[in-house]
């Protein structure tokens, strides 16, 4: 039982070539290389690993990343929400430029953003300036990572959910008018639940790309041990200094929680599909 | 058929949506852009205050200084590999895996996505890990004169991974919409099998094509994270434009990093246009991590 072999045959010449060639590419630029991180860390042993990747150093930087990621990809979830809302349902004035300027995080260049930020929110900056005299200091803290974050994680949720609203019957939020629910109850009992799981996807990859995310934040975090570290600095400062190891068993971790956001991504597309036919 | 004639005393009945009553449409819509003036316009408005905010002669000698044209020539050259490297495969796996049928195909599938889970600081690292000087393989490499980390294979290749998904995961949903009935005519009537892939299917992948080459060509440019482990910073050799930007910054040389990163962001500018233009002329919503 050979995997990627065909099932049955196909009168369509090329399966041999192109299959060879789509699995030896893959092996090579990625299934290999990212296999490595696994074999370096492997000869550290266990005890050296644990030490490691449970030092004080390295456990503020997960937590660092995972706290800042969460609180932004659920700002976005307001945000994201609120965005695709208006550009579906609404006209109003500047709507095609908002809708084409949402994409912006994805194609404008991470360090770029980056540099933005740490310039806007610096206490002589546009918004540093206002923010001064109320004691608020947004650059070197875990806040202006979250702003940086946001702006990363925003364009996930907005395209996960504008297909599924713009395709949702208003025949339903009708029925519900003409059986008497306020458009509030037709919000929160008919279109949040429908919404829900594409919602629930759009944040997840937020969460997912927030985690891993570094160009974009190191600017504005100050980059302060203990404090403002995140965890891809710390891959990056161990490399700095040749531990090789250590950046692989810090980098092993993240990969596997990477990876079990993807797991559970799949998960919940596949509750969506479910939801979706019945 | 007559038209229809409309009285005067009764205007013709427009079926009334139900919507959102106008004040809370106004107050959403004014949310939105208060979101979008902190996150999108405010950003955009300080790279262009900040770039010419010592005048023209200065910005122009900040793009046209010799590092930043190295760097410049280095991104460009980055793009013309990992483009058309990532369109072969990207065309290649589209047709294994809509044109056939076979086992582990969703398999496949995801591992085809998996340089999206991946954080591109250990994007880099992996090739670092794999042939860096200090590991078998890229010592044996270097003592036959080959050096691949800190210098520009290792940029390519690191992009390469990163952008990898791009162009494939654009087109597997558009073939497998397609299906393969135009193919298997063609066969019949005694089509071979170049000819099949380059009068049947290329044309009507092309859009597809063009619009995932895009955005993998837009991804190349900017790149850091990835690059900046591999790349070793050395200026005039190993530096694409954002790594430029960000070796200005750090000099404090900010007026100069933020005319470079303008670069980009007309760049950026660019893409969001192409990518809208392209969505509404073929009315797809398509989604892209």
């Amino acid at each position: 039982m050979a995997l990627f072999q065909r099932k049955r045959r196909n009168i369509l010449p090329g399966f041999g070539l192109s299959m060879g060639y789509t699995v030896f590419y893959l092996s090579a630029i990625v299934i290999v290389p990212l296999s490595m991180v696994f074999f370096n860390t492997i000869p550290m042993g266990w005890e050296p690993f644990v030490h490691s990747v449970t030092a004080p150093r390295v456990l503020a930087s997960y937590k660092l990343s995972f706290s800042t990621a969460f609180f932004a990809a659920l700002f976005d979830a307001f945000a994201g929400l609120l965005t695709a809302w208006v550009l579906v349902r609404y006209r109003f004035p500047g709507k095609q430029f908002l809708d084409a300027l949402v994409d912006l995080p994805f194609a404008l260049p991470t360090a770029v953003a980056g540099i933005c930020f740490a310039t806007l929110y610096s206490p002589i900056g546009w918004l540093g300036q206002l923010l001064a005299p109320l004691n608020l200091q947004i650059i070197n803290t875990p806040t202006g990572i979250i702003i940086a974050l946001i702006f990363i994680g925003f364009p996930f949720v907005v395209r996960t959910i504008q297909p599924v609203l713009e395709e949702m019957e208003q025949e339903i939020e009708e029925a519900a008018h003409c059986l008497g629910a306020t458009r509030w109850q037709t919000f929160t009992k008919i279109l949040l639940p429908h919404l829900f799981p594409a919602l629930l996807t759009g944040v997840t990859l937020a969460f997912a790309r927030g985690i891993g995310e570094y160009g974009s934040v190191i600017f504005i975090a100050g980059n302060l041990p203990m404090k403002t570290e995140i965890a891809p600095l710390m891959i990056m400062s161990k490399l700095d200094q040749f531990d090789y190891a250590g950046a692989s068993a810090v980098a092993l971790v993240l990969l596997c929680i990477s990876f079990s956001m993807l797991l559970l991504l799949n998960a919940v597309q596949e509750w969506q599909q479910k939801e979706y036919r019945s | 058929m007559p038209e229809p004639e409309i009285s005067q005393d009764h205007p013709p009945v427009v079926k009334k949506r139900i919507s959102d009553p106008r004040s809370i449409q106004i107050l959403l819509i004014g949310l939105t852009y208060l979101f979008f003036i902190g996150f999108i316009f405010l950003p955009l408005g300080l790279v262009f205050s900040q770039a010419f905010g010592k005048g023209w002669s200065f910005y122009l000698e900040a793009i046209r200084e010799p590092y930043a044209i190295e760097a410049v020539k280095l991104t460009l050259l980055t793009v013309a590999i990992v483009v058309p490297v990532n369109a072969v495969f990207g065309v290649t796996a589209a047709w294994a895996i809509t044109k056939f049928n076979f086992r582990g195909k969703s398999t496949l599938k995801s591992l085809l996505d998996l340089p999206f889970a991946v954080s591109p600081v250990i994007a880099g690292l992996i090739f670092v890990l794999l042939v860096g000087s200090r590991t078998p393989f890229g010592s044996w490499l270097g003592e036959h004169g080959i050096k691949i980390i800190f210098s520009t294979p290792g940029i390519i290749i690191a992009t390469i991974f990163v952008t990898f998904p791009f162009i494939a995961r654009e087109l597997i949903p558009l073939m497998e919409a397609q299906g393969r009935d135009e193919e298997e005519a063609a066969l019949t009537l005694g089509a071979k099998g170049w000819q099949i892939f380059s009068k049947i299917t290329l044309p009507n992948i092309r859009w597809g094509l063009l619009y995932g080459m895009i955005l993998c060509g837009a991804r190349s440019i900017g790149e850091f994270g990835a690059v900046s482990v591999v790349s070793g910073h050395i200026r005039g050799q190993t530096n694409t434009i954002p790594l430029h930007v960000e070796i200005l910054y750090s000099e404090y040389n900010f007026t100069a990093s933020f005319a470079v990163a303008s670069l980009l962001v007309f760049l950026a500018l660019l893409t969001v246009v192409i990518k809208s233009g392209m969505e509404k002329h073929f009315q797809k919503n398509s989604f892209h991590l």
